[in-house]
């Protein structure tokens, strides 16, 4: 079952590829619902092309941004022990972490 | 219902300086009630009664003791779960982090940790912070306290709801396009969404970085003050904190409370609610809305409608700048170091093991956004919508600027608006329809997208629910919402002979 999107601005195979992009192994219930509610959405975001904005710059951030310093100083870290705890997966005082290397690496 | 839970925080610290109750008996009351309630208002993702109790015998050993406290030492308090707390479950209201136990604490936490406040739990949000009725939770409904077949607002539904059913006293909230505020209007509480960047975000589970601030939730002008302050103020691991001075809130809403605005100039935003922009807007909502407005006036204050033209593009800057910012803060959930893990067979390498992660993990809306965001960023469509928002975004606080200071200097101190267009509506009733359920949001994005402050106080009800006034100012004037809020809620409460939560129906079975 297809739901259709408006103006079919964002097709099924578009939203699997975007979806593919933001790692997110969705289902295809999934890219029928959303190809159709994320169609509305970008009809209604769509809007700010309405706008002059000729000559106008973008605000990236609401206050004036600066890059901070600090002192290199050397402080304590957060406990191996307890950075571990909370992780999915540890081996031998480390995070245990899936297979980075394909076959033929 | 034990009376402790229905006096003001500002009251409790006076009763506990006093030596006239105990924290104990302060905390164990709220812990009996939320005993009692919490299973009908789903507020509280976590509560730990033990640690409670804990933090507030040491307050009452120290008061014992004759050490210096902190006016607000012994006070309980509940905190929206995506602040994180060491060694205290957060979720942010997600399952991908279900059972997580953070190894520190969010710069406000152990704020008001030193204060003394005794955390009674971590209330329930929309996932990471991404909606307006707290139905985005990946755990629990919450329910409204004033009608529980309705929504408490949202993002920061368990905080409204906590503290509009007695189940704290006051609550952290965060406000990214209106998650203080909203919420704060349809549960008949006072939020403020404060200056972008006064407040720290070190330990706040990132949604949008530009657009997020943390701030109080509480029964009345002065608690939301006094709770403000003791969060506030510059902190060195938020790049984007602001090194100014505390500002002076709690001495700004006492002076406002005496109810003399003369001279105060006040600016009708037409845009949100005003004439020929009503659609949407709830009659009752518009009725409360002038009547405030009037009663400002009947305070000294100088009305006058003031035009906004590029707060009507508000919604779609925010739901271009928010998600991308999203898409990208949300990276960080790829099931290495922390949080849920799908699919790690020995076999599938970190990719396929980092998809399944984030599609089990993630609730609908937030894969909405961050699909919405990966669009709006890439190659070929950002500078038609990444860009054109941002671009959108500086028309925004340009006509707050041009609204503030006016020409030849005769610009408003305030503008006003309705926080929300509606009142709080069934639960079910938007969750299929995405567009409905960010219109709810349609008046507090403005003041989000410039990062000014913005404070929403009740202003009465509609159909028996309550209705919420915005009040935003300059960037750094947050003392002003709070002096204004403070004259309309003494004016307020001084006709109807009773606090606004007064008229809220007890439902409680104590």
């Amino acid at each position: 079952m297809s739901t259709p999107s408006r103006k079919d601005r964002l097709t099924r195979d578009e939203v699997a590829h975007l979806a593919h992009l933001s790692r997110l192994a969705v289902t295809d219930e999934e890219l029928d619902l959303f190809a159709g509610q994320l169609g509305a959405v970008l009809d209604a975001v769509a809007q700010v092309g309405k706008a002059d904005v000729a000559d106008v710059p973008p605000t990236t951030h609401a206050v004036p941004m600066t890059n901070v310093f600090r002192e290199d100083v050397a402080r304590p870290s957060l406990p191996r022990d307890v950075v571990l705890a909370g992780a999915p997966a540890a081996e031998d005082g480390r995070i245990r972490v899936p297979r980075i290397l394909g076959e033929e690496a | 219902m034990s009376e402790l839970t229905t006096t003001d925080a500002a009251e409790l610290g006076r009763l506990l300086t006093a030596g006239e109750v105990s924290a104990v008996d302060v905390t164990q009351a709220y812990l009996d009630r939320i005993e009692a309630e919490d299973g009908a208002i789903g507020a509280y993702l976590h509560v730990d009664a033990e640690a409670a109790l804990r933090s507030a015998e040491q307050v009452d050993a120290a008061r014992a003791d004759g050490g210096a406290l902190g006016p607000l030492a012994g006070i309980p308090l509940a905190l929206k779960d995506v602040v994180v707390t060491e060694g205290v479950p957060t979720t942010s209201g997600s399952k991908i982090l279900e059972g997580w136990r953070p190894p520190y604490d969010a710069t406000l936490a152990a704020r008001l940790k030193t204060a003394g406040t005794v955390l009674l739990g971590k209330t329930n949000m929309d996932e990471f912070a991404m909606g307006s009725s707290t139905e985005n939770s990946a755990y629990q409904v919450t329910r409204n306290p004033w009608d529980h077949d309705r929504i408490p607002g949202g993002s920061s539904g368990g905080s409204s709801a906590a503290v509009a059913g007695a189940l704290a006293p006051w609550a952290i909230g965060t406000d990214t396009g209106g998650s203080i505020r909203q919420p704060a209007a349809v549960t008949g509480l006072v939020g403020h969404k404060p200056t972008y960047g006064s407040v720290s975000r070190y330990g706040l589970i990132a949604f949008s970085s530009s657009l997020d601030q943390a701030g109080p939730m509480a029964r009345t002008v002065l608690d939301a003050a006094l709770l403000h302050e003791a969060i506030a103020g510059h902190d060195p691991l938020d790049s984007t904190s602001i090194a100014a001075p505390v500002p002076v809130l709690a001495e700004s809403a006492r002076r406002g409370a005496e109810g003399d605005l003369a001279g105060l100039r006040v600016g009708v935003v037409t845009e949100l609610g005003g004439d020929g922009h009503t659609d949407g807007y709830e009659a009752g909502v518009l009725a409360r809305f002038t009547e405030t407005v009037a009663l400002l006036e009947s305070l000294g204050a100088e009305v006058r409608p003031v035009s906004c033209p590029a707060f009507d593009l508000a919604l779609p800057a925010y739901y271009l700048i928010a998600p991308s910012e999203a898409s990208s803060n949300l990276a960080r959930f790829d099931g290495v170091r922390y949080g849920l893990r799908v699919g790690d067979d020995g076999n599938r390498d970190l990719d396929e093991v980092m998809a399944l992660t984030r599609e089990q993990g993630f609730g609908p809306e937030v894969k909405r956004r961050i699909i919405l965001g990966t669009y709006a960023l890439s190659s070929g469509y950002y500078d038609a919508y990444y860009g054109q928002a941002q671009k959108v975004r500086t028309l925004i606080t340009r006509d707050f600027t041009t609204a503030f200071d006016g020409d030849d200097g005769h610009g408003v101190d305030v503008l006003v608006s309705p926080t929300s267009p509606t009142v709080a509506w069934p639960v079910g009733a938007r969750v299929d329809d995405p567009i409905a359920m960010y219109a709810a949001d349609l008046c507090t994005l403005p003041a989000s997208l410039a990062g000014v402050p913005a404070i929403s106080v009740p202003c009465g009800l509609s159909d028996g629910l309550p209705v919420g006034f915005q009040v935003m100012a300059p960037a750094l004037a947050d003392d002003r919402c709070y002096k204004v809020a403070a004259a309309l809620e003494a004016a307020q409460d001084a006709a109807r002979g009773s606090r606004f939560l007064d008229q809220l129906p007890v439902r409680s079975a104590a």
